[in-house]
């Protein structure tokens, strides 16, 4: 099957999936269109067949196989065969007949069913197969709400991920971004929260005055966010699941870019002080501020390195904004990026080997990645303005905001740049998504 | 060689407060100007002149609340200090007229680094009205970056509207 073909059963697939979702939860305005603009031949084959479902209830209004069909898809590593070239539907491992599935050059099957329990509780049970091998890797089973069925799917089709690639999957997170809609005085702006996938969306804050820069804390508990509802920018931190929240920030001048320390004790951020940014970082427990950069050049967008030790932040000392790296208890800042005419705004892999920025080159913003190691940069974005990169836990992904006319969208790209899924959330724009760290169970 | 000089400066002076204090029309270039109005310098020093707080909504002058700049640039251009000499002008004369310098950015660049570079706009012009007189008490900037766009086109046309600082009066007197 040619990469074309692909992408277009991909796309029919999971046009399919969210066209039944959206009837499903009556939410057609709400829920994302996916499209995947180019497959990968290189993608491995697999597929997951149909789950069957027992214990007599209805057929629950989610099918698992789909969504987690569309996940691995989506990532790039994976190429799932289309549902509608499943021709056999086994529902458990003795029930596969491997001929079948090796004819249709499959590397990998996965067979389950949902066992509907009492009180709306469901436990779904899924097998992983070899299938030139014709060998288990994986029988395991994952409990949950009935009404969360989407949510069991990306748990199972994390553990399908990590099983055969062998880096954790991060299908079950979540993704914060800032909607506007509306012109001049009478713009709504929101900070919502959704599935990885752009499903279930959720409004966390609205407001009439902007709202940026949202930061995850490093337990997913909580969105660090600036707000311009006091009349200046602010610095909120707030609580997502019971709506709690407060003012961390609210000095003379800009409180803006702010980043939970990997160990969730401290947030840097940028505080102008009514003259120029600089990069600072408050101890949350004490409130107590320490500045790391002093220039008269504007510092902003700290980041922090994985290991919690250095902030990557932008700065246009040297003209135009360029990548540097200090100390995260503060000293001299090295310049990191050499290449495009500016570089902004870094996304740090988990394992701190990649910097994903928004790079400018004329009037062309895109996503590039630099690997550490090497000191090579790639583009991996098409657009004209994309902006914000923002990394998957697992560094597979990368999500970034682009602009479609003379509004934003969102885009996930596979991380070498090859698979790209257009995010439509909502009218209006769509910008700033921040990609959630691991989800806990019970979050 | 000293008078031409001297008829310069006379001239330059002149076009300035004619065009803060007197003319609708936009502000045009000085040289442009030398020929016509060195006769009509009659014009007093723009510190004895008197405004009322009606001024402000019927003033050409003062009616000009929008200073516009170059990409990615924090400096007034010539066109613009003539409205910054009549705010600051009617600043000096009402000491409890507060301004608020919203500095704004096109959508180029990063959001966080747009804050700073819509700071850096609104400080200059705050720096420009105080050096004209008004004093710091009176004077506010707080920077939208470019979160508040007046057009979302991705041209140089629309990119020029939104690199701006408004000049928002929160106390007229």
């Amino acid at each position: 099957m040619t990469t074309e073909t692909f992408a277009r059963f991909a796309m029919a697939c999971l046009l399919a999936c969210s066209g039944s979702a959206a009837i499903a939860q009556g939410l057609n305005s709400d829920v994302p269109t996916i499209d995947i603009k180019n497959g990968t031949a290189t993608a491995t084959p697999i597929a997951v067949v149909p789950f069957g479902v027992e214990g007599g209830g209805l057929p629950p209004q989610t099918d698992v196989a789909d969504v987690i069909r569309a996940d691995l898809n989506r990532c790039g590593q994976f190429r799932a065969l289309p549902k509608e070239d499943i021709v056999e539907s086994p529902t458990r491992g003795e029930e596969i007949k491997f001929p079948t599935w090796n004819m249709l050059k499959q590397a990998y099957i996965v067979v389950g069913r949902d066992v509907q329990g009492a009180g709306g509780d469901v436990r779904v049970e899924f097998e992983l197969f070899d299938v030139a091998k014709q060998q288990r890797l994986q029988g395991l089973s994952i409990s949950g709400q009935a009404s969360d069925l989407r949510g069991v799917a990306h748990q199972i089709a994390d553990l399908i991920y990590e099983k055969i690639t062998g880096v954790r999957g991060a299908f079950w997170t979540r993704i914060a971004y800032v909607t506007s809609k509306g012109t001049g005085n009478n713009v709504a702006y929101a900070l919502m929260v959704a599935d990885s996938d752009g499903f279930n969306p959720q409004t966390v804050v609205n407001s009439r005055q902007p709202l940026m820069s949202p930061a995850w804390s490093p337990d997913g508990r909580k969105i660090a966010y600036v707000s311009f509802e006091r009349g200046n920018s602010s610095i909120y931190i707030q609580e997502i699941a019971t709506g709690s929240r407060e003012v961390v920030s609210a000095n003379k001048g800009i409180n803006g870019a702010p980043a939970f320390s990997p160990d969730g004790t401290k947030l840097a951020l940028a505080l102008s002080n009514g003259i120029n940014p600089d990069i600072y970082v408050m101890d949350l427990a004490s409130r107590h501020t320490t500045q790391i950069t002093k220039h008269f050049a504007i510092d902003t967008e700290p980041t922090w390195t994985p290991d919690g030790q250095k902030l990557v932040f932008t700065s246009d000392r040297s003209g135009k904004a360029q990548l540097y790296e200090t100390a995260a208890g503060g000293g001299d800042a090295t310049r990191i990026t050499f290449t495009g005419e500016s570089n902004a705004r870094a996304s740090i892999s988990y394992d701190g080997k990649k910097i994903a920025m928004a790079q400018g080159n004329g009037n062309v913003y895109r996503i590039a990645v630099l690997d550490r190691a090497t000191g090579e940069t790639k583009a991996i974005s098409t657009g004209s303005l994309d902006e914000s990169p923002s990394f998957a836990p697992n560094a597979s992904m990368i999500l970034y905001a682009a602009t479609e006319g003379s509004r934003g969208v969102l885009f996930a790209v596979s991380a070498d740049g090859r698979v790209s899924q257009r995010l439509v959330l909502a009218d209006g724009d769509v910008r700033e998504p921040a990609w959630s760290p691991y989800r806990q169970r019970g979050q | 060689m000293k008078l031409p000089i001297r008829v310069i400066l006379i001239a330059t002076i002149a076009s300035v407060t004619l065009a803060a204090c007197a003319s609708k029309t936009k502000p045009t270039p000085v040289a442009s100007d030398t020929g016509t109005q060195t006769t009509t310098t009659t014009t007093p020093p723009s510190n004895t002149g008197t405004y009322s707080v009606g001024d402000l909504d019927t003033d050409s002058c003062l009616r000009q609340r929008i200073v516009y700049f170059d990409f990615n640039m924090t400096d007034i251009k010539p066109q613009f200090q003539a409205a910054i000499s009549c705010h600051a002008k009617y600043l000096r004369q009402f000491p409890g007229a507060r301004v608020t310098l919203e500095g704004n950015a096109d959508e180029r660049g990063t959001r966080e680094y747009n804050l700073g570079l819509g700071e850096r706009r609104g400080n200059a012009v705050s720096g420009a009205l105080g050096s004209a007189g008004a004093s710091a008490s009176q004077l506010n900037t707080v920077s939208y970056g470019e979160e508040r766009p007046v057009c979302k086109e991705h041209t140089e046309d629309c990119w020029q509207k939104n690199r701006r600082v408004e000049i928002v009066y929160t106390a007229k007197q």
